[in-house]
């Protein structure tokens, strides 16, 4: 039940409206440091308004990051996670939710452990396979004594070896690996009537043609709502790009503007240069801002998820 | 064009039977309409003949093949559905030609049947909407569309009718008939709608938990029915339901309370002594002047219907209907002589419920 009483409207908005200062504040002072030279900034005590160096600052900050190449290679990993995501998790739920098998429930519960062991978790064992991605393979070879046999035998020596350290590849495909969208997409596959799906077979379409000509046209909404959240996500990825990338053509862009935040043994007792880190912080977040206020709309119907 | 032949199937969830051996054949053109309690296998047997769900015992064929085996779609079925089941982001157009689309005919010609078969169901003006904007009634005729689009050899409904109001229902309820009458597809409909039954079946197939209890047309099912069940659940209002023991002597059933309801004198004779259940149709009885009647009841309630009024009496713990189009001004607890056609009295045995007729009482009788 929705209560509206004038008190309770007013506890309400004070609520809100603190709730929006606590976010909104901090976005605030990165702007304002973000447009005044380095001695006002540093200055005590510090300058509240904003000033006239933001376009000066911006400037550097893009000059001195490399923020160009930063953003194409960032752009890349974020559309290559949310699109490898995006068909991963819905080919999934769709094996999960409308096949049933043997193997349904331990398939979904392996996928659901996932969740509780995100990326940091297995940072280690990850960075192994992606050094060789053949790993977990070569490993069963071993094991089962098929690589001792073969080299007994014809004296090849098997060795799997595929490097995916400094790739593309590397970056996207242990972020991509994940359950959140499988679950997001099987909750709304569970809603799809039964007797939908007996209408398809019915009209003779198979399982791939419903997928296609029926399942995807209905979750348009929920591929929005998961493409918002995995394009943020991949955007905002900080660890595993640091670890896996020496290369820095392959450099993602949050790790690039940490470097642009000063360390005080670096800068070798030189007073760190603030604004041009808070510079190149507003560059750094306005795509997923521009991605979240465009696709809001989407996001939230596909979240709440409720048919029309 | 086909037949159904459906010869003692099963079907089973895990250990629990929910079918248990039904034998039905369907002729060529032939509207069939199942009609049964919900739960009573009715939509199984259906789906089953669809394709929708295994069979777990016996054979079904369509038009002489067994299809058994054979996927929904290649078994020459198309279905209507009771939630209609349109795909909610198609036209109208892309939910009726989404068949043709599947199995890959050109799009002038798709577009070209799907507009004849849209006129035909009154949908012309609608082809561009989606099935949210619809209503109910246009919903269904879609759903019609749908399946008639493909040129079933087997038209299967699965109470289409049941989230329609009561008068679309009836208009729906012509509107089916119609069609058929024009494309004289072999029909199989279930309803658990005896009225639907009735009026749109050639043969009707009276199903309860699992078996088929009697096949027959709606007249004949209505004047014989072959069980307690067949007897109960078709007709409304409801059949009353009086025990008593056959006396050959007074050609009659002895009641209660020295009450009697004359019989045929040959069934009588056949079935002197036999404990009954005797079933008289509301309409089959009438109010007469007392001491003209079978059965004195004391009155209890009436309900107006329109053209008659049922009225209600006790008689012992029971309620006897008595449907009369005359108006009788009755007191609550006025006893009231009620009198019963011979013709129209329905006789089962009081073990197993079914009927007792003339002809097979040699055969019931001999193990006794």
């Amino acid at each position: 039940m929705i209560e509206r009483t004038p008190v309770l409207n007013i506890a309400t908005h004070v609520i809100l409206t603190m709730g929006l200062i606590f976010l909104l504040l901090p976005m605030y002072l990165v702007i304002v440091a973000a447009s005044h030279s380095l001695q006002d900034v540093v200055s005590v005590p510090p300058n509240l308004l904003p000033g006239d160096q933001l376009w000066i600052n911006l400037q550097a900050a893009w000059d001195k990051g490399h923020l160009g190449q930063r953003f194409v290679t960032t752009f890349i990993v974020a559309m290559g996670v949310m699109t490898g995501k995006i068909v991963l998790s819905c080919i999934t739920a769709f094996g999960l939710v409308f096949f049933d098998h043997r193997l349904k429930m331990p398939i979904f519960w392996a996928i659901f452990i996932t969740l509780m062991l995100p990326l940091e978790v297995r940072i280690v064992p990850t960075y192994a396979v992606a050094a060789n991605a053949f790993l977990p393979f070569q490993t069963l070879l071993d094991l089962s004594g098929l690589t001792w046999l073969v080299q007994a035998l014809s004296g090849i020596e098997i060795k799997l070896e595929w490097n995916l350290l400094n790739s593309y590849a590397g970056l996207i495909m242990p972020l991509v690996a994940t359950a959140t969208g499988t679950f997001l997409y099987r909750q709304f596959f569970l809603t799809i009537p039964e007797e939908l799906v007996e209408a398809a077979k019915m009209d003779g379409a198979g399982p791939l043609r419903f997928l296609w000509d029926v399942l995807i046209p209905l979750s348009r909404v929920n591929i929005a709502a998961l493409a918002t959240i995995m394009f943020v996500y991949a955007w905002n990825q900080y660890l595993w790009p640091l670890l896996v990338v020496t290369d820095q053509s392959y450099a993602m862009i949050a790790v690039e503007l940490s470097r642009l935040v000063p360390k005080f043994s670096a800068t070798g007792g030189e007073v760190p240069k603030w604004h041009i880190a808070m510079a190149g912080t507003l560059i750094v977040m306005l795509p997923p801002i521009v991605v979240v206020v465009f696709m809001q709309r989407w996001f939230v119907r596909g979240l709440i998820n409720t048919d029309k | 064009m086909a037949d159904i032949q459906v010869h003692q199937v099963r079907k089973s969830y895990g250990k629990t039977e929910v079918v248990h051996g039904v034998d039905l054949a369907v002729a060529t053109g032939e509207f069939i309409v199942i009609l049964g309690p919900s739960g009573c296998g009715k939509s199984t047997l259906l789906r089953m003949i669809a394709g929708l769900e295994s069979v777990t015992a016996g054979e079904i064929s369509i038009a002489g093949r067994v299809v058994n085996d054979l996927e929904p779609h290649e078994r020459g079925c198309a279905m209507v559905f009771q939630n209609y089941a349109l795909y909610p982001h198609m036209t109208v157009a892309e939910n009726i030609g989404y068949a043709l689309k599947v199995a890959g005919l050109p799009k002038a010609d798709r577009l070209a049947k799907v507009a004849s078969v849209a006129a035909s169901v009154g949908l012309t003006e609608f082809l561009d909407r989606r099935p949210g904007q619809l209503s109910g009634g246009q919903r269904q005729r879609v759903a019609m569309a749908r399946a008639i689009i493909r040129e079933p050899a087997v038209f299967l409904f699965d109470e289409p009718l049941s989230n329609l109001d009561a008068k679309l229902r009836v208009q729906m309820r012509h509107e089916i008939r119609r069609i058929h009458n024009q494309i004289k597809a072999t029909s199989v409909f279930v309803t658990h709608d005896q009225a639907e039954g009735m009026t749109l079946a050639d043969r009707l197939v009276v199903m309860n938990k699992g078996v088929i209890e009697q096949i027959g047309t709606p007249e004949d099912i209505y004047h014989h029915p072959a069980s307690v069940y067949v007897a109960g659940f078709i007709g409304s209002p409801a059949m009353n339901f009086l025990s008593g023991q056959i006396s050959a002597q007074h050609h009659a059933v002895i009641l209660a309370n020295d009450a009697r309801i004359d019989i045929p004198a040959a069934l009588a004779a056949q079935h002197d002594g036999a404990l009954t259940q005797i079933g008289l149709r509301p309409e089959a009885l009438t109010l007469v002047p007392a001491g003209q009647g079978q059965i004195t009841a004391t009155f209890d309630f009436a309900e107006e219907t329109g053209p008659a009024k049922l009225y209600h009496f006790r008689f012992e713990d029971l309620t006897i209907s008595v449907l009369s189009p005359e108006k009788h001004d009755l007191q609550h607890g006025q006893p009231m002589a009620i009198k019963a056609q011979p013709d129209a009295v329905h006789l089962f045995t009081a073990e197993t419920g079914k009927r007792l007729t003339a002809h097979d009482v040699a055969r019931e009788r001999v193990p006794a």
